[in-house]
């Protein structure tokens, strides 16, 4: 029993990770009706700086993410204005290539800067882990800190989105751009302030995957990436704890299909399980209900 | 151990120039190839093989006989990528291949090189499949075989644990191959191997396999991967406060240059190595000094590795006559039947081959403590499986 909990428990930790990437798909998604694939290397650009604040500039840890959130924000926003804002009347099609081209030249340029030499994440959770069952069951810092940062996450969101005036017009974006631009609502600040959310939500993500798996190269953020696509998806592109949702039965379903079934076959069962819920229920776990909304 | 060398190869030499004078002076270089990941995750090796080599290339240009001239190509540790500098190799005229560095690049490089008829020496591509029914394809490293069953050998002698479990990559040919052998001695000598678990390339959550292996009671785990992985599973098995023994194989090599990376994880951690930078032989200090002079770093045991194999073409090619004029398929077979009658000591140990191209020689095991690796002598345990594998 109490390796079943272990083994959930790793899910769980996992599944936040992915849930917090998830949040940056489906904000974007929701209000730009596109998909940015370049989220996933937002994340491993994050990790980087924070790995760049903290190893050589010697900043405490909690700085260390403030300043990834920062420097990423920036890059968020930087993006969106570049590559994404004046193809915004283009194609979707066209919208999507950029993004994965914009992937690519991020992992480059992650190439050029810090090397292809894998580098060693330091934790940025200093908290120790917790001991139940008389050390049976161990809950990591790590762990605990990325259930609640996602928790966190999630009910700021949607308090955001609910009852703030820029959540408002976030919204109205996503129900209708054109009505929205009549209403007065500046359509390229509410992008690209969901852009710079986004991107926050990336760094902590980045620093927080980092911790609990220290490897840190160019490619780190991509399959992360892919698999929180996949939670969003899963829980409904576009609604906020759809994404939440999502991204926590990933994780449980990867942990344990790899505990009972096959340690190989991990990720086979994160994609089978996409598929049968897209047959099953086409927008997702929460998508019906609020898939036109953030 | 060096002067023996260095009067070796004065002899070759002296007798290269008696040949060589009666066919005027050479001055043109042979042009030696060097395949090997320069980026990527197992860049790490590549750069060490490509500066063990440059710097061996360095003295024995220096010594003023047979001049070689390397050009290294990089191959991001992925075999078409590898093929490709293979071809770019081919194009540029090179005469021989130090490489590739990796294994799962180098079957797929060796096939074409066997068709070429192009001579290659790996420095470190360990699998029996890389030199598996190719006259062509010499090793410096000793096999995964050896490796396997040398490691085995040396848990059970030393009485380190008796239930182990096993953490491999199923899709890396280098890895399944050291656990197969691994797994077939560790039950001929009564080692009880309690768990296998296995993971693949995308693979960075190692909770399941961790906590498998715990469950099981192992003592004792057997890493035979590389080691950007070999990091995060210590780092993991840390966060759960599992704390067995872990033993790696030449592949875990490397773990201790991560940037970043916390070398108290590694404390305790022993691995099958050929090459210990703190050994105090002559040929070794040399070796290390100059590698720290020109590098500003400790070699490794691909450093290592690499810098013998550029002594060993050095030696190969003075006991065959090859000049630059020497068309490469020619080159192929004089090397081949070069290979045979040689004996070079190297800082990796005394080195002869057979026909399948597999090397004998002696494995060390090292222990890491406080962030360096200590040396032990396992040479009893070591034998025999280097001379079986030579034998297969």
């Amino acid at each position: 029993m109490t390796l079943f909990l272990s083994y959930l428990i790793n899910g769980i930790s996992l599944g936040s990770i992915y849930a917090i990437i998830a949040l940056g798909y489906t904000m974007v998604y929701g209000i730009a009706r596109m998909l940015n694939f370049a989220h996933g290397d937002v994340i491993m650009v994050g990790a980087y700086i924070c790995f760049c604040a903290t190893q050589y500039l010697g900043l405490p840890a909690v700085v260390g993410v403030l300043v990834a959130m920062v420097a990423c924000t920036a890059l968020g926003v930087t993006i969106e204005r570049l590559a994404y804002r004046p193809l915004r009347q283009a194609a979707s099609l066209a919208v999507l290539i950029t993004a994965i081209g914009m992937s690519y030249l991020l992992q480059n340029l992650a190439l050029l800067i810090w090397g292809p030499n894998p580098k060693s994440f330091a934790s940025v959770v200093s908290i120790g882990s917790i001991s139940l069952f008389d050390g049976a069951l161990l809950i990591s810092g790590e762990t605990i800190v990325t259930v609640l940062a996602n928790i966190v996450i999630m009910v700021a969101l949607t308090q955001f989105t609910g009852r703030t005036k820029m959540g408002k017009a976030m919204r109205a974006v996503s129900e209708d751009r054109g009505a929205a631009e009549l209403m007065g609502i500046n359509v390229n600040h509410t992008i690209a302030l969901t852009f710079a959310i986004g991107s926050a939500l990336a760094a902590i993500a980045g620093a927080l995957l980092c911790s609990s798996y220290p490897t840190l190269q160019p490619t780190t953020g991509s399959m992360p990436g892919i698999k929180a696509f996949t939670a969003a998806v899963f829980g409904g592109i576009g609604s906020i704890p759809g994404a939440m949702i999502g991204g926590v039965l990933l994780g449980v379903i990867e942990i344990l299909g790899r505990a009972y079934v096959s340690t190989e076959l991990g990720d086979a069962f994160v994609f089978a399980v996409l598929i049968v819920v897209l047959l099953v229920k086409p927008t997702g776990l929460l998508g019906k209900k609020v898939s036109e909304k953030v | 151990m060096k002067k023996t060398f260095v009067a070796m190869l004065l002899a070759v030499v002296m007798a290269l120039t008696m040949v060589s004078g009666a066919l005027a002076e050479e001055t043109a270089a042979i042009k030696v190839g060097l395949i090997g990941p320069m980026t990527g995750d197992a860049a790490s090796y590549g750069v060490s093989v490509a500066q063990g080599a440059e710097l061996a290339v360095g003295e024995v240009n220096a010594l003023g006989g047979v001049q070689l001239e390397l050009n290294v190509q990089d191959d991001e540790h992925d075999p078409e990528m590898s093929v490709n500098a293979y071809n770019t190799l081919w194009d540029w005229g090179a005469q021989m291949i130090i490489g590739t560095v990796t294994t799962s690049p180098c079957i797929a490089v060796a096939a074409e090189a066997y068709n070429d008829r192009m001579f290659m020496l790996t420095p470190s591509a360990s699998s029996t499949d890389v030199i598996a029914d190719k006259d062509n394809v010499y090793q410096i490293c000793f096999t995964d075989p050896a490796q396997g069953s040398a490691s085995a050998q040396y848990i059970a002698e030393h009485g380190l644990a008796t239930k182990v479990a096993v953490i491999y990559n199923n899709a890396d040919a280098y890895s399944t191959g050291i656990y197969q052998t691994f797994e077939a001695e560790a039950a001929e000598l009564g080692l009880e191997v309690v768990a296998v678990a296995t993971f693949t390339n995308e693979t960075t959550d190692f909770s399941v396999q961790l906590t498998q292996a715990r469950e099981a009671g192992a003592e004792l785990v057997f890493l035979p991967i590389y080691y950007t992985p070999a990091s995060m599973i210590l780092q993991q098995a840390a966060n759960m406060e599992f704390k067995p023994i872990f033993f790696g194989v030449d592949g875990m090599d490397g773990i201790l240059n991560i940037e970043g990376f916390d070398t108290s994880l590694a404390e305790g951690v022993m691995l099958l190595t050929p090459f210990s930078a703190d050994a105090t032989d002559e040929l070794t200090v040399n070796f290390v000094t100059n590698y720290e002079a020109a590098y500003g770093a400790t070699p490794d045991q691909f450093a290592a590795d690499a810098y013998d194999a550029v002594y060993t073409i050095y030696a190969a090619v003075n006991a065959a006559g090859i000049t630059a004029d020497t068309p490469t398929e020619e080159c192929c077979d004089l090397l081949i039947e070069a290979m045979q009658g040689l004996e070079i000591k190297g800082v990796t140990g005394t080195m002869t081959w057979d026909a399948t191209g597999a090397v004998t020689k002696t494995p060390t095991a090292v222990r890491i403590e406080n962030g360096v690796y200590v040396g032990f002598d396992v040479s009893a345990a070591a034998e025999a499986p280097a001379e079986e594998a030579a034998a297969e």
